[in-house]
């Protein structure tokens, strides 16, 4: 297995490893990430969320930790790189050889070389810990009467410290050397209108104001910040705390030390493919030069970490510098900045409407001509970014004060995305253009999960589904989630009203939440969620209205009107005797049989009346319900496992055996298929199911959302190396929780895609009950299994229902006339013409000898 | 009811299909014709009668009693249970395809039994 190390597990590294993993399938790469910080990755964008009540677990992003091929190695930061004999030595003494190495090592905050930046109660902002150091200082320092903060920079993270201080309690003040805040992304008349903003919400803006030096304050305890030259003009302000917010440096000491070149204002020097001069080597992120530019945002950053993985994969991807534009909300203002901000171009114009009195500020900046977009600046109100943004470089879809002037009829702001040229990209986290979309919709993509699977737009930060939605508008395509004519809600909405008012009846459901009486859509949808709410045997009164013709007759239905019956086979184990009397009753009833694909035996050509007969003989014999009929557990798969495979590492199947009798009858918006392979060679092909389970070393792997059918997709995978008590609480929790919330006829695959959040926001469900839920669902699932009782069986014991199965009211027993069959390879099938839809036969061709009997 | 008050049609006769309480709401049941055809006898909700053919003539099975009865803009229908397609109980005709349809049968209680006629509406054939 080749070696991946990956130094740093920042944000940007950590997304370079899961671009790895996407990119890898197979696992060909062993990944060992370093991490200098004792935790892994967050989201150090949202820091300030963490005085929000955010917790550290809010902040954490999607644990590497999952996947079996990552090892993650936190607190233990890289010291030496040796190149020519490919090693990282860790400060723990640890060396790793490396067939790829990628430094991800960011930044580090710059403080100014001031007098007294190293008192006690300076601190920087960048991690978890100076969080934690800058709340310490905080706690004490509140309550007295210097409890102001003050912080210097009045940048994007410097306003994001402010907040942090605001949210601590204490009055916050920002210091920028520059004449207005933020002065990298907006203009002066756009700073302008920020700075009233932002004083608004209680921070005090010092600009034009240069940091001279701090020293202990007079009285208190405290410090004072001193503002300007000595002289008259010095200004001071007393603070518990000072927060350096002014910029980052690069933390390229590992790469100088290794010989490798560095960047004209730092940081380790690559090419287009993110590749450093050493050709092993990439580096991504804060810590990189790319064309000599460091950027310090995150998009760029996360481009990087695609274009390096696209390339370690043997791909020859492309970083052609980075996308600066950004829209933030800070201090709970928008700011927006795209393009050619500042208007830096030759001959730029500008159109700017300053609304001071609505704390709006909107710049276009536009060429010579008038005629091509060159970028803008949008404060107090963004929602104008999302339209705006990709039409940078390209011809104005019209007069280009009516696009950032107000009362636009509700259209959002901006450009509407039917103003956008087809190569414009409306999706620039995954490079997606509006024509690849359309071409998507047109293909038969109706929603937004479809368009996101085809196309993967709107999968990372999703700002561009609004414009997903109105490109799926524009083509005529309505997005309703409306279940039917009757029903105005969505299947999980319906689910969501028969559990918070009991309502028990499709009739009551129909008369108090929808209209009409109806159909083939709604029906066997309301079916489904009363038996999975615990509605009883489902063919218990007006209930057995409801079902479908396969959920009525507990059978298939087949093309001539005949039904197969599949009687359940626990994880594929059965014995002789009971293979046996399968075998009987199918010869005894003239049926066809085939092994299905899921490990059971499928007896093909039972008559309406014959059913009842047929499953007497199944009942006796020891067998129950399949559910093959039904949007329900269908199968747990397994192979032989431990007991006899020489590569077995568990007990396959008795763990299949335990799920499937665990969850069988189980209703649910869609049929439910499961497998449990007893070592990583995956027999049982457990990937291709809704739940898969795959034994480890040490346990289980599960994983989900896989399915085969017309759009097959591999399940992934959702936790590791589970004990069996583990395992089966979190597909407790991941089967009622999609049970609840899937729409009708949609599979696990596509409603993990639809979820936001996707398999995160699953893991953060199911796996750290994020939403607190988890007791609920479980309970909900032992519900089911106390109330299991087999469905035949309960046919068979009350006439009422008995009744039911007969072929003709007035002649109960009389066989269809219709139903013929024919003999082919020794067994019965279907007689008649050629059905509808199959290629007809030739004139003259052999058909077989009475084939219209 | 003591005497059959149908209308005099002399050319058609009835057969008896099922006592009315055996034909539950929104549920089909098959009847068997003596010249062996089938009709597919349904009850709705508002408690009116329908008879159409039993053959779906999209497969040509004969399981149209088998499928969910319900309405679509109030039209009261029978989807078939082999590829869904929805037909109208009052005319018969495919509301997918209006080049299909159904035959029609008349039908009605007679003291407590649900009689259906053995030969279909002209109209509908």
């Amino acid at each position: 297995m080749r070696q991946l190390v990956v130094i740093g597990n920042g944000m940007v590294g950590h997304r370079l490893v899961e671009a790895v993993l996407s990119r890898d399938a197979g696992t060909p790469w062993h990944i060992t990430v370093l991490g200098e910080e004792p935790r892994p990755a967050y989201d150090r964008v949202a820091l300030s969320s963490y005085f929000d009540g955010a917790g550290e677990e809010e902040l954490r992003l999607a644990d590497l930790r999952r996947h079996p091929g990552v090892e993650l190695l936190l607190g233990e930061p890289a010291t030496a790189i040796d190149r020519a004999g490919r090693t990282v030595t860790t400060a723990a003494g640890r060396v790793l050889g490396y067939d790829a190495l990628v430094l991800a090592t960011g930044s580090s905050a710059f403080v100014p070389p001031v007098p007294g930046r190293d008192l006690p109660g300076c601190h920087v902002y960048r991690t978890i810990e100076d969080l934690e150091h800058i709340t310490a200082t905080a706690q004490a320092a509140t309550g007295r009467a210097d409890a102001a903060g003050v912080v210097i920079g009045g940048g994007l993270l410097g306003l994001e410290a402010a907040n942090a201080l605001k949210l601590l309690g204490m009055q916050p003040h920002v210091v920028e050397m520059a004449p207005w805040l933020m002065p990298r992304q907006v203009d002066e008349g756009g700073g302008a209108v920020l700075g009233r903003l932002v004083a608004d919400t209680g921070v005090a803006c010092h600009t034009a104001a240069a940091l001279t030096g701090i020293e202990p304050a007079p009285h208190g305890g405290g410090l004072r910040v001193l503002l300007g030259e000595p002289g008259p003009d010095r200004r001071s302000v007393d603070a518990g705390i000072v927060v350096f917010s002014v910029g980052v440096r690069p933390r390229d000491e590992l790469a100088r030390a290794a010989g490798l070149e560095t960047g004209p204002r730092g940081g380790v020097a690559v090419d287009s493919a993110c590749r450093t001069g050493d050709p092993h080597i990439y580096a991504v992120g804060e810590c990189a030069s790319a064309q000599g530019t460091v950027y310090g945002l995150i998009a760029p950053g996360n481009a990087m970490a695609e274009v390096a993985a696209e390339n370690i994969a043997g791909g020859t991807a492309v970083f052609s510098g980075g996308d600066t534009s950004t829209k933030l909300k800070l201090l709970g203002v928008d700011v927006a900045s795209f393009g050619d901000a500042q208007g830096d171009t030759d001959g730029a114009l500008e159109v700017v409407l300053n609304d001071a009195p609505g704390g709006r500020y909107a710049k276009l900046v536009v060429s010579d001509d008038a005629t091509t977009l060159l970028g803008g600046v949008l404060v107090g109100d963004a929602s104008a970014y999302a339209g705006l943004r990709p039409l940078v470089g390209r011809d104005l879809p019209g007069d280009p004060l009516g696009l950032i002037a107000p009362d636009r009829g509700g259209s959002g702001g901006g450009a509407g995305v039917a103003a956008l040229p087809d190569d414009a990209q409306v999706c620039s986290c995954n490079a997606v253009t509006k024509s690849a979309i359309r071409t998507a919709i047109a293909e038969g993509s109706t929603d937004i999960p479809a368009v996101k699977a085809c196309t993967r737009a709107g999968t990372s930060c999703g700002s561009c589904v609004p414009m997903l939605k109105s490109l799926l508008a524009d083509s005529g395509i309505e997005q309703s989630s409306a279940l039917c004519e009757h029903f105005d809600h969505s299947r999980a909405a319906l689910v969501e009203i028969v559990t918070a008012t009991g309502v028990a009846t499709f009739s009551e459901l129909i008369a108090r939440h929808g209209r009409g009486r109806g159909c083939d859509v709604c029906k066997p949808a309301v079916a489904s969620i009363l038996a999975s709410l615990g509605g009883g045997h489902i063919l218990e009164g007006e209930q057995a209205a409801l079902q479908d013709t396969n959920d009525h007759f507990l059978a298939n239905i087949q093309r001539n009107g005949t039904y197969s019956v599949v009687p359940r086979v626990p994880g594929g184990e059965i014995t002789p005797d009971r293979l046996i009397a399968i075998g009987e009753v199918a010869r005894e009833f003239g049926l066809y049989t085939k092994i299905t694909g899921a490990q059971r035996i499928d007896l093909l050509g039972a008559r309406v009346e014959q059913l009842p007969a047929v499953w007497a003989r199944l009942v006796d014999a020891g067998f129950e319900s399949g559910h093959a009929y039904g949007k329900a557990l269908r199968t747990v798969k397994s192979c032989v496992g431990s007991t006899w495979c020489r590569y077995g590492v568990q007990d396959s199947v008795a763990m299949a055996i335990r799920l499937e009798l665990r969850y069988r009858g189980l209703r649910s918006p869609h049929k439910l298929k499961s497998a449990v392979s007893g070592c990583a060679r995956e027999c049982a092909e457990a990937r291709g199911k809704d739940f898969g389970v795959i034994a480890t070393e040490r346990g289980w792997n599960l994983y989900v959302g896989g399915n085969g059918g017309f759009t097959p997709r591999h399940a992934e995978l959702l936790a590791g190396d589970l004990d069996d008590e583990t395992l089966v609480r979190y597909i407790d929790r991941f089967l009622m929780f999609y049970i609840r919330t899937a729409d009708r006829l949609q599979r696990t695959a596509a409603w993990i895609e639809q979820l936001d959040g996707g398999l995160d926001h699953l893991h953060a469900v199911v796996v750290e009950d994020g939403l607190g839920i988890a007791a609920d669902l479980e309970q909900a699932m032992a519900r089911h299994t106390a109330g299991y009782a087999d469905e035949w069986r309960g046919v068979l014991e009350d006439p009422e229902k008995l009744a039911r199965f007969v072929s003709f009211a007035n002649a109960p027993e009389a066989p269809d006339p219709t139903i013929a069959f024919d003999v082919e390879r020794d067994q019965p099938v279907p007689a008649g013409p050629v059905p509808l839809g199959m290629p007809a036969v030739p004139a003259g061709a052999a058909e077989p000898a009475g084939a219209l009997g | 009811m003591s005497t059959p008050t149908l209308p005099a049609i002399p050319d058609r006769s009835w057969v008896a299909a099922c006592g009315s309480d055996r034909l539950i709401p929104e549920r089909g049941a098959a009847v068997l014709l003596p010249d062996g055809g089938q009709v597919a006898v349904f009850r709705t909700y508002d408690d009116v009668l329908y008879a159409v053919g039993n053959i779906d003539p999209f497969s040509g099975a004969a399981v149209m009693a088998r499928g969910i009865v319900g309405d679509r803009a109030g039209e009261p229908t029978v989807a078939s249970p082999m590829l869904k397609q929805v037909f109208s109980l009052r005319t018969g005709r495919c509301l997918d395809d209006p080049g299909v349809g159904l035959p029609i049968y008349a039908v009605e209680p007679r003291e407590g039994v649900v009689h259906v006629c053995t030969r279909p509406d002209e109209a509908s054939t």
